[in-house]
């Protein structure tokens, strides 16, 4: 088996067997990270340029890395400090960087479908970092590699996905891939960051005690405070009452369960000091493993030679 | 290294298992005899098959000496030199495991067949990134010629006369339930 997509803008369609390749690919490059010189030669020569339209600190370090650990040079341009703040379109920017020849673009942007947009535009891989509230595939892969190496397996684990689940694009691309993989979904959160439409996708908690009670894996997820208007939570601190995963709420999981976050975590809004800081929680190990799975990524995106740019082109 | 092979005449077994059973032992018996004691010696194979033989090669000098040797495992797809000349998806990567330092250790790198010994300078380049060692040697089953870079073995289970269209198949009691070597006639297809 083999993936054999040209770029990594999502999840959803995604194959079991797909999916298992990627964990299995991200899963032995994370012993080059333990060794004394992190560095392969495998991509020497390619250029990987970061287009990042949205702040992101761990995500674009992660990326940063994953390449200067395969000799990949690592260009980064962020919306703030380019020609979008002087109004140039994102088509014309995406033809710009293209022309310089990248090998591979990686990019977030706070509107969905944008990377997707990219991605017919220029003759290189995409790999979308994060596009407004619709996927966030390496932060997925990440999460199941984590979940995998605690647990030993995906299938047939019971994940509950807490929090502002509306906004989330890490939700959109773990509910893919985990239901892919064999877990079952729990999602969990207020009525009006949790819309009930979204029951297809797993069973729906507006109680943090019954969501999280029994589960293999409690998946918290920030408050994306910059994606909200103001009517979404009353206060802060009552969002905080009811849905801050502490020490209590998680002792209502299975015994051996675990805890993961995407980051940057709001401590004390959605979960407790204690509970991040705990035996459970495997937020550390995520970060560990982001780098893993986008040397993954990049190798096998980026990893090829250029005559394929051509043949993508005349696809 | 070699891309995918269509057979043309039916393979020809040219080392069977008690063969290969004597080329091992061999084999062992002069990596004692150059390295008296085995002290600092480890072993590492490159995946798949030199991993299958070098553990072969540790039980033979076990019993001769009764030293277990450390044994690493070494995947070269990040070090290969035609990644960038091919543009089908690049091939899977597996994971390296040495779990020992080999600073200042005598190294012996074992492989199923040497060929071109590009897969060798790949290993040799993966091997430096984990340290120095005092020095590295290589151990193989099968030589076959055709060489591409200036690269010898210090120990050969057997020289076998090749022409560049046929292939060498090693195949390994414990991943593939026999000892024996066969060739094949083949067309070449893709970079080697």
């Amino acid at each position: 088996m083999t993936f054999n997509g040209n770029h990594l803008l999502g999840l959803e369609g995604m194959s079991r067997d797909e999916i298992e390749y990627l964990l299995d690919s991200a899963d032995s490059f994370r012993e080059i990270s333990e060794r004394e010189i992190k560095k392969v030669p495998t991509l020497r020569g390619k250029t990987v340029v970061g287009l990042f339209f949205e702040s992101s600190t761990r995500t674009r370090t992660s990326f940063e890395i994953a390449a200067k650990r395969l000799s990949a040079d690592f260009v980064s341009i962020s919306g703030s400090t380019s020609s979008v703040s002087k109004g140039e379109t994102l088509l014309d920017t995406a033809r710009n960087v293209a022309a310089m020849r990248p090998d591979c673009l990686v990019m977030r942007h706070p509107r969905s479908g944008a990377p997707h947009f990219l991605a017919r535009h220029v003759g290189c891989p995409v790999v979308n970092a994060g596009d407004g509230s619709h996927e966030h595939p390496t932060q997925a892969l990440l999460d199941l590699l984590t979940i995998r190496g605690v647990r030993g397996r995906i299938a047939g684990l019971e994940v509950a996905i807490v929090g502002d689940v509306l906004h989330s694009r890490v939700t959109r691309s773990n509910v893919h891939a985990l239901r892919t993989m064999g877990a079952r979904v729990r999602l969990v959160g207020p009525p009006t960051l949790l819309p009930s439409a979204l029951a297809e996708w797993g069973d729906i908690h507006h109680d943090l005690a019954s969501g999280v009670r029994g589960v293999d894996v409690v998946m918290m997820l920030r408050l994306q405070r910059e994606r909200q208007g103001a009517n979404f939570l009353p206060t802060l601190d009552e969002y905080s009452r009811y849905f801050c995963l502490t020490r209590e709420m998680l002792e209502l999981a299975k015994p051996n369960a675990i805890v993961l976050h995407p980051g940057p975590i709001n401590r004390g809004v959605e979960i407790s000091s204690e509970v991040a800081d705990g035996q459970a929680s495997m937020i550390l190990e995520q970060v560990a493993n982001g780098v893993a799975v986008r040397m993954a990524i990049l190798y096998l995106l980026a990893g090829r030679g250029r005559a394929s740019v051509e043949q993508r082109q005349a696809v | 290294m070699s891309g995918p092979v269509k057979p043309v005449r039916p393979p020809r077994v040219v080392v069977d298992g008690k063969g290969v059973e004597r080329m091992l032992a061999r084999m062992a018996h002069e990596i004692v005899e150059r390295n008296p004691g085995v002290s600092d010696v480890v072993l590492v194979g490159i995946r798949s098959r030199g991993v299958d033989i070098a553990t072969r090669l540790a039980k033979n000098i076990a019993r001769i000496e009764g030293a277990e040797l450390p044994l690493g495992v070494i995947d070269i797809t990040l070090y290969r030199d035609d990644l960038s000349r091919s543009p089908q998806q690049p091939p899977e990567v597996k994971a390296t495991d040495i779990r020992f330092p080999i600073d200042d250790s005598h190294v012996v790198l074992v492989d199923d067949v040497l060929y071109t010994g590009r897969t060798i300078r790949a290993a040799l380049d993966a091997l430096m990134d984990f340290g120095r060692p005092r020095s590295v040697q290589l151990a193989v089953l099968i030589d076959r010629g055709h060489r591409e870079l200036p690269i010898r073995a210090d120990y050969v289970g057997k020289n076998l006369p090749t022409a560049p269209t046929e292939s060498v198949e090693v195949a390994i009691l414990d991943r593939d339930g026999l000892d024996q070597v066969t060739i094949v006639e083949a067309v070449e297809n893709g970079n080697r």
